[in-house]
């Protein structure tokens, strides 16, 4: 049965955290746990989610949970996963909720080798675009344009002036049995993702936008919002990987205004429009590959 | 048991198989590999049940192991040198989340410059990670205190990892007969792990979380006192070792005509047996040498070293490692145990076999003789400085 607001689990299994008011990170590690259920066995590396849930003796997961290493989300579900399945435990998810520096930068080395064994887990990237619990520095997953506390915009740098790193083909280049992404903005899609993953084998990687209004300059009651419309301008897609075939799960009549996105945050105030320009360019490209190849 | 000839590394696999850890995470590393290897052949050939995991680096090794642990079961993995600084955030995790890994480190030298032989500096600068740190002298010792370090590890009290560290090449490489013991009795010495500090889908637990600055300092404090509890549970394991193989160890130092010696070298792993030769023929001519071989840097056997030098004329500390603008990390250990125990003996610190660089018994001698006649405080052994 898909899961909607109406069917969503009633229990809570990670409450009374410290994260800040409106945390899409929060909000996804909440939802996603709701789905997979109290024999969930979570894995959180430093971070904002284990900086918020874990400060003894106010401990915030009600299921199983541990902290790993910054680098070692994989590694340590991949020990857990082992451990238990040696004590005959059958009936458990392995899941790890790793930020986007923990996951594209730090912990992608553990992550490739927990794939490349098909470790039988759910990998969760929730991607604020930024090192948010130490301050919004600069990670692999933040967006070209993006101000952060490493990437100043002034006369010299306009902020980050990369891309974000393609960490959801870069997974699926492993050929890892689901891939998906997904937004907290559609929340129904993303937690039945979850639900899918959690029923196939092997190694799972969800990849969910999850907005930090203290890192992108955006009111605490717009998460949501912006996560949709991060989506419905099409700067993030939502998309599966499953057998070796990508394919698109959503699919925007029209994407709407890239500039009007932009322009409600405040990470991005600096951009001018021939900024702006390169993005929807840059956009327009990614789209003409996402409908030729993924429909 | 059968007996076998075997190299240190073959040794402690078979260690390690007696043991049967349900977790493996394998990295390769010269002069450690011949570990992992002969794990996955035991795995294959169905003499070892386990989980065997390729792991992509020695973070992820003890990453890995954490999770095992974590998980409930019995975890092992191996590294050495470069292998070891790679995972040292993990040591400090593995003990602070009173996680009872044994891991194997093969001594190596460390870069730069490049080194594949033997010293003893990468273990020596982690004596602070909140390991127990074990050093094997032959391949015998090795495979037994494989065995060892997990009854150890594992004691409710303790639940410290526990590193067995084995001299690069000399040991790890170096074939000698082996008494196998067999699986009925290993596990006649070796219960299986049982441990409240897992995760449990019945009560669930939320583990290594954070701490802050009143309850960080009384963590902190009872995994001090979980190391020294290590104490007394090594001797309580070495007697039951004793009663079920045969074979006798001697606690945190190995004594060697201490009693009534005037000279002493302090020293750790293989390079123990030439001196205590080297000691027999100094005696011959009338000379009274003694060798104490420590064999736990962690727990440090202050009080014993103490008790062993106090009537020596003066000791020499002979250690693999040099902490760059002091002197020796067992050097400075042990003259603080000598300050602490309040032991006043003439003490000498001599620096060997940096990068596998041979330590010969006429090297032995020139150490019993400088100290005869009195040297520096820090001396390098083979590099000749003007004052």
């Amino acid at each position: 049965m898909a899961i909607t607001a109406k069917t969503l689990c009633k229990d809570e299994f990670f409450y009374g955290h410290k994260a800040c008011a409106g945390c899409g990170g929060s909000l996804a590690v909440r939802n996603a746990l709701k789905v997979l259920g109290k024999n969930a066995v979570a894995v959180l590396p430093a971070g904002c989610m284990s900086a918020v849930g874990f400060n003894f003796p106010q401990l915030c997961f009600a299921n199983n949970a541990i902290i790993s290493t910054f680098a070692g989300t994989a590694s340590m579900l991949t020990g857990i996963e082992a451990g238990l399945r040696r004590r005959g435990i059958t009936d458990f998810t392995a899941v790890g909720f790793a930020g986007d520096g923990g996951t594209a930068d730090i912990g992608i080395q553990a992550l490739s080798g927990a794939i490349d064994r098909n470790d039988n887990m759910i990998y969760i990237c929730y991607d604020n675009e930024a090192y948010m619990n130490t301050g919004i520095q600069k990670s692999g997953l933040t967006p070209f344009g993006a101000k952060t506390t490493t990437t100043p915009a002034g006369e010299n740098i306009r902020g980050n002036i990369r891309p974000k790193k393609n960490m959801f083909e870069i997974v699926a280049a492993h050929d890892i049995p689901y891939a998906a992404t997904a937004t907290v903005g559609y929340m129904t899609d993303f937690l039945n993702k979850v639900e899918k993953a959690s029923k196939i084998k092997g190694t799972k990687y969800i990849h969910v936008i999850a907005p930090c209004p203290t890192g992108w300059g955006i009111p605490v009651s717009d998460t949501v919002e912006i996560a949709k419309e991060i989506v419905d301008c099409g700067l993030w897609y939502l998309a599966e990987y499953e057998k070796g075939v990508y394919h698109i799960t959503y699919q925007p009549k029209e994407l709407t205004s890239v500039s009007d996105y932009i322009r409600k945050q405040g990470r991005f105030r600096h951009l001018t429009d021939a900024d702006i320009e390169m993005i929807i360019n840059s956009r327009n490209q990614k789209w003409e590959k996402i409908r030729k190849e993924w429909a | 048991m059968a007996k076998k000839f075997l190299s240190g590394d073959e040794a402690f696999a078979e260690g390690i198989r007696l043991a049967r850890p349900e977790v493996i995470s394998a990295y390769p590393i010269t002069p450690q590999t011949i570990v992992v290897e002969k794990l996955s052949e035991m795995v294959e050939n169905k003499s070892l049940d386990s989980a065997f995991i390729h792991v992509e680096s020695e973070h992820s090794a003890l990453s890995c192991a954490m999770g095992a642990s974590a998980a409930g079961v019995r975890a092992f993995t191996a590294t050495s040198s470069q292998g070891l600084l790679y995972m040292v955030e993990c040591l400090y995790y593995a003990s602070g989340g009173r996680f009872p890994i044994v891991m194997m480190n093969a001594n190596r030298s460390t870069a730069l410059p490049w080194n594949i032989y033997g010293d003893q500096r990468d273990s020596l600068s982690q004596l602070d990670s909140g390991w127990i740190q074990a050093y094997a002298e032959n391949a015998q010792e090795s495979l037994d205190l494989a065995l060892m370090s997990y009854y150890i590890a594992e004691n409710e009290k303790v639940s410290t990892p526990f590193m067995v560290n084995l001299d690069g090449f000399i040991l790890t490489h170096t074939y000698e007969e082996v008494d196998i013991p067999t699986q009925e009795q290993a596990d006649t010495f070796l219960p299986k792990y049982e441990t409240d500090n897992k995760l449990d889908l019945d009560a669930p637990k939320n583990m290594a979380f954070s701490a802050g600055p009143e309850h960080n300092y009384i963590f902190k404090y009872k995994e001090h006192i979980g190391m020294k509890n290590s104490v007394s549970v090594i001797q309580e394991a070495e007697k039951k070792f004793s009663e079920n193989f045969g074979r006798n160890y001697s606690g945190l130092i190995d004594a060697y005509q201490t009693k009534d010696a005037d000279y002493i070298i302090v020293t750790l792993g293989s390079i123990a047996g030439l001196c205590r030769e080297t000691a027999d023929k100094l005696r011959k001519k009338g000379i009274k040498a003694g060798v104490l071989r420590i064999r736990y840097m962690r727990p440090f056997p202050a009080k014993e070293i103490a008790e062993s030098v106090k009537y020596a004329k003066a000791i020499a500390v002979l250690e693999k490692d040099i902490s760059f603008g002091n002197e020796g990390a067992v050097f400075t250990n042990v003259n603080s145990a000598l300050y602490t125990e309040q032991v006043s003996v003439l003490s000498y610190n001599f620096i060997g076999g940096l990068g596998g660089r041979n330590i010969s018994e006429s090297d032995i001698e020139h150490i019993y003789a400088e100290i005869q006649r009195g040297t520096k405080k820090v001396n390098f052994m083979g590099i000749e400085v003007a004052e």
